[in-house]
């Protein structure tokens, strides 16, 4: 039982720091340039294919550096070319180019790689256990992943606050339209910030192809709830992305490990008898099986009642 | 005094009856055209896929009374098209085994109730917001339902879904509906039906602000309507022609399933009612006519053929945010002006770029799926009939030189197109 | 004007509104009669755009009483209050934009002619609307453009347009938030004779800056400095009050 629990929170917060990798790059984009960016998965997932592509002919470590490079050049070269010229159509059109740009990612990984999960497969020189837990072995690579994370989460929070471009985003964080008018040379910044957002969303690819599965559909499932993180941790702050990421990591962890449904909880029972007739969908039901719908039922909770997030100073 | 000036509505003296003949003419066509197209396109392929683009018309439409009608972009409009199937499907059932009397022309009322009523439900949590917090809203419940869906297996059906037998309800002045024919001219029918009903809310106080919350919802609480209650209303009404285009589907196709409600069926409504244009009524039925068409034309030349629509899309969102309609009507003014012939050199002049550029990008595209995902077939392939092959550097170099030569030039033209545009539309000002 | 009954028509007291720590209407008393001109005036960032946001339900108070003829409307949102008779024109400009003049103005009518949310009836037929649009049209001088998108009228243009969506509900109090604001003179000419006409029968708070236009109609006139009234009276001892005059730091006042 406290193997489970261990297990389960070391794996949360893994997922938690991979979720915030990501989600700090949207809520940056979206402070700054008030657009949400749809397509921030879809860059995730190309980071984890290229990843996997470089590995194949170079190896892991070259991969590491240069896929997520590589999706920040295209990033910045969409927001130069793309994402620029629509912000005079609105935010509707906003949104849709970042939508159709979901479409047409997806369908390039696809047409180059097919729609079977990739063979991406965990770099020889992590591939020993780290340390045993009880009767468990953690795996080293995740520990590695681990370790990145809060590496370029630190390296984030240094550049945010000791830096003059951090301290710009901070201030775009709450006030975008002020930043505009203080004389930066706002099209370079939205630039950079959109290359770097998504390229963090592309090193989290590289990292965690090979333990969450790399497919063409990975953006699908991983965006709903990336926004479900960036909206519970309220849009604006990124201290709430990081507290939703770890919290929402850890949730859908232990609820996967911990397999219950309604007949374990209430089997034997007279409650139980009547319940079973008349939920008789839903009774054997386990938790693992709603996993999959509690990040949504979240989103759409929270914009209901607390647009605000957790600790976001902004509506939408 | 104001009954000599040309009062500004179709109701008006004199003005009136010229155009309201003119309106009528339109809808006859309208009609004519449904009731004749089986004539000229007859075969099982062509009925097929008018039944096909009848049905993505009345949902391409019923999404727009969302997004160009009151401004709400919405990426779970499938969910009530699948809904409005599924309680389709579910009452066919119970009317087949003799449970109820009802024939077939009746169930897209039944669909269209299905969707009402889901659309009324989700409605009232969705409008509750709007703009981003709203797409993503309809996002999470978009994705709440198709999980819920395979959980709730009586209901849904689980990965197979639910089928029916069209025949075998009550028949209808003999007619039982078996033959495709006489599926076309049901989803005709209710294709027209829904066309003008939708039409006719479009010019009701609530269609007017419907536009007014479009443009400016703050303002619009000023002039004494409540935007939450418009949306939701709005919401509840697209849900239900929604529903009847799923009906629609049931009936055509004799199956539902989960996959119809998910994101894949939300984001093609969306596609289809972009490009076809959304600030324009026609633009949709446009818009659902050509996507559907590609989706079946384009699969059979290549298998990437998302691909191409994507960047369709995307180009539309960047270059033509008005969309096809939109293009269409810009050219309004220019031939009411009869100066069509002034412009019309300059696009053909840019179009002929414009398809080289796209022959190019998709002779890379074709490279590189040829490259990767279909190695195992070999290197050889054939694209505008000249045989390439894909090892080799001249795919590749053609289909560059085409893009770029293309776009450069596309790019050029389409300046000069643009300037002449201009100029007819400035002397339409001044002259 | 008519000589004050008993119940104000509009009536502020002790109004408060801070944005966060930062209190910007510090205890503001005002009553406006029925049937009067009342104008507010004030240097920048006196809080008068905000009083209005508060009065027209936009924002919320901090504390205070807000009454419309003697009915508490504190709290309401914008479209009750302008249901109950309160209709106010912005700063800036604020209209439809794609939609033609025609329908900017026709949407404005519809709510108080008593077509809610229909979605039955056909717009075009219902003849009072047309009758009221084009009543209001002819007003403000715009017949002529009633085909034209909104967003491409010129600046004087959709500032008219801005108050014929004011007036077209016919509500009895008028707020009108700097009506002539950027205006030429003959521009100005016209549109206080506009504001003159529309208000003859109604109550009217009017924004201004252009002293001419505050002194040429105004029935009574409330000085708006840093978030309080320092002093409400007839135009011409407002002119001689010391206090308005320090406050404006002997720029001329008229």
């Amino acid at each position: 039982m406290l193997e489970i629990i261990l297990v389960s929170a070391l794996n949360g917060v893994l997922y938690g720091m991979l979720l915030f990798l990501m989600a700090s790059g949207l809520t940056v984009i979206f402070s700054l340039m008030g657009v949400l960016n749809l397509a921030h998965a879809s860059f995730y997932m190309l980071g984890a294919f290229f990843g996997f592509e470089i590995s194949r002919r170079l190896g892991f470590w070259p991969a590491l550096v240069i896929a997520p490079v590589l999706v920040a050049m295209i990033g910045m070269a969409v927001e130069r070319y793309g994402l620029r010229r629509v912000h005079r159509h609105g935010h509707v059109a906003e949104l849709l180019f970042t939508f159709g740009l979901t479409f047409v990612i997806k369908e390039f990984v696809e047409m180059v790689w097919g729609k079977l999960p990739a063979d991406y497969r965990v770099p020889s020189a992590l591939d020993f256990p780290a340390f045993t837990l009880f009767s468990t072995n953690y795996p080293a690579f995740r520990l590695f992943v681990l370790l990145i994370s809060i590496g370029i989460f630190l390296a984030l929070l240094l550049v945010i606050k000791r830096t003059r471009i951090g301290l710009i985003v901070q201030a775009a964080l709450t006030h975008p339209g002020m930043v505009g008018m203080l004389g930066h040379n706002v099209d370079r910044i939205f630039m950079l910030v959109f290359g770097v957002g998504v390229g963090l969303a592309a090193i989290a690819g590289v990292i965690a192809g090979p333990i969450l599965i790399t497919q063409s559909s990975m953006a699908m499932l991983l965006g709903p709830i990336l926004f479900v993180v960036v909206v519970v941790g309220g849009l604006g702050s990124l201290g709430g992305a990081f507290a939703a990421s770890l919290l929402i990591g850890l949730v859908q962890t232990f609820a996967v490990a911990f397999n219950v449904s309604l007949a374990d909880l209430f089997g034997n029972t007279a409650v139980g008898a009547v319940l079973s007739v008349w939920l008789s969908d839903i009774w054997r039901v386990t938790v693992a099986q709603v996993a999959p719908i509690l990040p949504y039922l979240l989103l759409v909770l929270i914009l209901i009642f607390r647009p605000r997030g957790l600790m976001g100073t902004r509506d939408t | 005094m104001s009954q000599t000036r040309t009062l500004p509505h179709s109701g008006a003296v004199g003005v009136s009856r010229t155009g309201a003949l003119a309106r009528y003419a339109m809808w006859v066509a309208l009609a004519a055209v449904f009731l004749l197209l089986p004539y000229v396109f007859g075969s099982r392929l062509a009925l097929s896929t008018m039944s096909l683009m009848g049905t993505m018309i009345v949902f391409a439409l019923s999404y727009n009374m969302l997004l160009g009608q009151t401004g709400l972009l919405s990426f779970g409009h499938a969910v009530f098209f699948g809904l409005g199937g599924f309680v389709t499907v579910h009452v066919l059932n119970m009317a087949s085994s003799g449970a109820w009397a009802l024939p077939l022309p009746l169930f897209p009322v039944v669909g269209g109730l299905g969707g009402l009523f889901f659309g009324a439900l989700f409605g009232a949590i969705a409008t509750k917001r709007a703009a981003t917090a709203f797409a993503m809203i309809t996002l999470g419940i978009g994705e709440l339902v198709v999980s819920s869906a395979l959980i709730l297996r009586r209901f849904f059906g689980g990965e197979e879904g639910i089928t029916t037998d069209r025949t075998e309800v009550m028949s209808f002045f003999g007619y039982s509906f078996g033959p495709q024919l006489q599926v076309y001219y049901l989803i005709a029918g209710w294709c027209f039906i829904s066309i003008a009903v939708m039409y006719a809310i479009t010019r009701t106080p609530f269609g007017r602000i419907c536009n007014a919350v479009r443009d400016n919802a703050q303002r619009t609480a000023f002039i004494g309507y409540d935007t939450n209650r418009v949306r939701f209303i709005a919401f509840s009404l697209s849900g239900l022609f929604a529903g009847v285009a799923g009906g629609l589907s049931v009936i055509n196709f004799e199956i539902v399933n989960a996959a119809q409600m998910g994101a894949v069926e939300s984001g093609t409504v969306v596609l289809m009612t972009y490009i076809g244009g959304v600030g324009n009524f026609a633009g949709p039925i446009i818009g659902a006519i050509l996507v559907t068409w590609l989706q079946l034309i384009l699969s059979d030349a290549t298998q990437i053929w998302p691909l191409y629509v994507g960047l369709l899309f995307i180009g539309m969102v960047m270059f033509a945010p008005g969309g096809i309609a939109g293009l269409l009507a810009m050219q309004g003014p220019v031939i009411a002006a009869g100066k069509l012939h002034r412009v019309l050199p300059w696009y053909l002049l840019a179009l002929v770029p414009g398809v080289v550029a796209v022959i190019g990008l998709s002779i890379i595209a074709e490279a590189m799926h040829q490259f990767s995902i279909r190695a195992a077939y070999g290197p050889n392939i054939t694209l505008y009939s000249m045989p390439f092959d894909v090892t080799s550097p001249w795919p590749w170099l053609t289909g560059l030189a085409l893009a770029a030569a293309g776009i450069w030039l596309f790019l050029r033209a389409g300046r000069l197109a643009r300037d002449a545009y201009d100029e007819v539309i400035a002397e339409g000002r001044t002259g | 004007m008519i000589e004050s009954n008993f119940t104000p028509a509009l009536e502020l007291a002790a109004l408060r509104k801070s944005f966060g720590p930062t209190e910007i209407i510090r205890g503001v008393d005002l009553s406006v009669r029925e049937g009067e001109r009342h104008a507010v005036i004030g240097p920048n960032g006196a809080g008068k755009s905000t009083l209005f946001h508060l009065v027209s339900g936009h924002l919320q108070l901090s504390a205070g009483n807000i009454r419309l003829r003697g009915e508490e409307i504190a709290g309401l949102p914008p479209q009750l209050i302008n249901r109950r008779g309160l209709s106010r024109s912005f700063q800036v400009t604020n209209i439809f934009p794609r939609l033609s003049v025609w329908e900017n103005v026709r949407c404005a009518t519809l709510w108080s002619r008593g077509h809610r949310y229909s979605f039955w009836s056909a717009v075009d037929r219902l003849d009072d609307v047309t009758r009221r649009t084009e009543e209001i049209l002819s007003e403000i001088d715009l017949i002529d453009r009633w085909r034209t998108p909104a967003g491409v009228l010129t600046y004087g243009e959709q500032r008219a347009l801005e108050i014929g969506l004011t007036i077209a509900s016919n509500a009895e109090v008028l707020l009108l938030d700097e009506p002539t604001a950027g205006m030429s003179h003959a521009e100005t000419e016209r549109v206080v004779a506009l504001i003159r006409k529309v208000s003859e029968k109604r109550t009217l708070l009017m924004i201004e800056h252009d002293m001419h236009v505050v002194f040429g109609l105004a029935d009574r006139i409330s000085v708006l400095v840093y978030g309080q009234v320092i002093a409400t009276d007839t135009p011409e001892r407002i002119k001689a009050n010391p206090a308005v005059q320090q406050a404006y730091l002997g720029t001329e006042v008229a």
